[in-house]
Parts: structure tokens; sequence; C-alpha cells
């Protein structure tokens, strides 16, 4: 029996999404993998994180950068049981990302759904380009 | 071995592309999701993750003994306007077989989701159970 270790299981997952996410450009991604929305005054960041309570999650905004951490628990197994399989990650991650523009970090809202979570990010209102009227002498 | 073994093999990576969804006019990736398989005195559970798949969206089947687990992602509503800025994962759907073996009781499949996890439990058939004859005597 191989003994479990989940950092080490970690690092090989994010050796083989580097991998697999390594784009034309030669990007590298970390874990989670993410996906960016965005409109004018928000950004609407998504994960897939199936298996997550939001009590495991962790969600910091400062300025541009929003930070997720958390905390993915392997399920912990009866005496009576015996493993066969085990594909599904666990282990802690962190990731930081920047933002277009500073967060308002008062008015963000997260959401997990279905394992995948979507936070939303509204603009700071003093970062909102501000439209100044030049007037005729 | 009471395995359910995976018709598809085991190292394959976290959403590589399975087959080309072609029933569906949507040209929508299928992908296979991560499995833990473990088994338990009575059953033998599989606990598959599908991410951004809901209890409507999951279909299970049977056919002869191969179980074949699928859910169909429901993208959910974006505002208007909201484009991709940054893209690292795709969405698709989620489809993976497995092999029963003759262990498993197929009338007594029960499954639930939770959190972007399918949990399918397979009940094994109770061992049979040595029949007693009594001799009569005359």
């Amino acid at each position: 029996m191989v003994t479990w270790d989940p950092i080490r299981e970690l690092e090989r997952f994010q050796h083989e999404l580097d991998h697999l996410f390594t784009g034309p450009s030669g990007t590298v991604h970390q874990y989670p993998s993410v996906n960016v929305w965005t409109t004018e005054n928000e950004a609407y960041l998504t994960a897939e994180l199936p298996g997550m309570e939001a009590s495991d999650l962790d969600i910091s905004v400062l300025g541009q950068k929003v930070t997720l951490s958390g905390k993915r628990q392997p399920r912990e197994m009866n005496e009576n049981e015996r493993l066969h399989r085990r594909e599904r990650l666990s282990g802690t991650f962190t990731r930081t990302l920047q933002m277009p523009f500073r967060v308002d970090a008062e008015k963000v809202a997260a959401q997990l759904e279905n394992g995948v979570l979507t936070v939303t990010l509204p603009r700071a209102e003093d970062d909102k380009p501000k439209k100044i009227s030049i007037q005729i002498a | 071995m009471t395995e359910a073994t995976p018709t598809t093999p085991a190292n394959t990576e976290l959403k590589t592309p399975e087959v080309q969804s072609a029933e569906s006019p949507r040209a929508r990736r299928v992908f296979m999701p991560r499995a833990d398989i473990y088994e338990t005195p009575e059953a033998i559970v599989v606990l598959a993750e599908m991410p951004g798949v809901d209890e409507k969206r999951v279909d299970i089947t049977v056919e002869k003994n191969i179980l074949t687990l699928s859910g169909r992602v429901d993208p959910g509503p974006l505002p208007h306007g909201a484009r991709l800025a940054y893209e690292e994962y795709e969405i698709g759907d989620y489809r993976r077989s497995f092999t029963l073996t003759d262990q498993v009781d197929k009338e007594r499949i029960e499954a639930s989701l939770k959190q972007g996890v399918l949990k399918v439990t397979l009940s094994k058939i109770a061992p049979a159970q040595p029949k007693k004859i009594s001799v009569k005597v005359n």
C-alpha cells in the first residue's frame, strides 16, 4: 500500500496542470484553474472546486489583487474500507490573481454552487474613470 | 477482485477530453471526471467530480455490466455584456464508464450529488448462505 502524500500529490497535479494548460505563449497556471469574466465595472472570477465546502475556502482582496486559498480534505477511510482508486486531489492551495482594476473589497460576493466558485468583484468607485467636461471659455 | 474497473486508462489526466459530444448540436467537449473508488463490506462506492452539474443533469445507466456516469454542465447565467478576459479551463460535460463485476447487485445502485461530486453506491450481492438440510430420520 502506497502512503498518501497530499502535498506531493498536489505537486504532481500542478505538474500535470502545467502541462495541460501551457498555452502557445508558454503561460503556466496553478491550482485551481480560474476563468475571469469582465464588464466595465465588474469582474467575475470562477473556479471549479468540486466537493469543497465554503468553510474550507478563503477569499481576500487587496487593491487589484484577489487571493484564493483553501484546503481540500481527503475523505477519511474507515477501518473496514478498502481503497481501489484515488484520483481526486487533496491538499492546500493559495493563488493570487490581478484584476484589471482596483476592487471594492466591501462589496465582494462569493458563491459556491455545485462545486463551482463564482466571486463577484466590483470595481472601486474611485477607480472608475471620471468624465471631465471641457468648458468652453 | 471486487473492483469496479474503469474502462478508461487509469492515468488519464483531469479534464482530458474523452470524445466530442456527438448527439448534441452544442459542440461542447466531454471530459472524463476524476474519480475515487473504495469498497466497504456492503458496497463499492464511486465518487466522481462533476463541477457545474446538478442532480437534474446527471444520468446513470447500466447496460450489461457497464456502468456509465454522465453529467451535463449548466454554465449558469453571466451578466449581459460580460466578456471572457482570461481563460484557464474549459467548460464541458462529463462521461465515464466502469465495468462492474458480478458482485454488484445491478438492481441496487444508489446515487447522490453534493457540491459537484457524484456519489454512486453499488451494493454487493449478499453472499449465498449455506443452506442447511436436515435429514429426517425415519
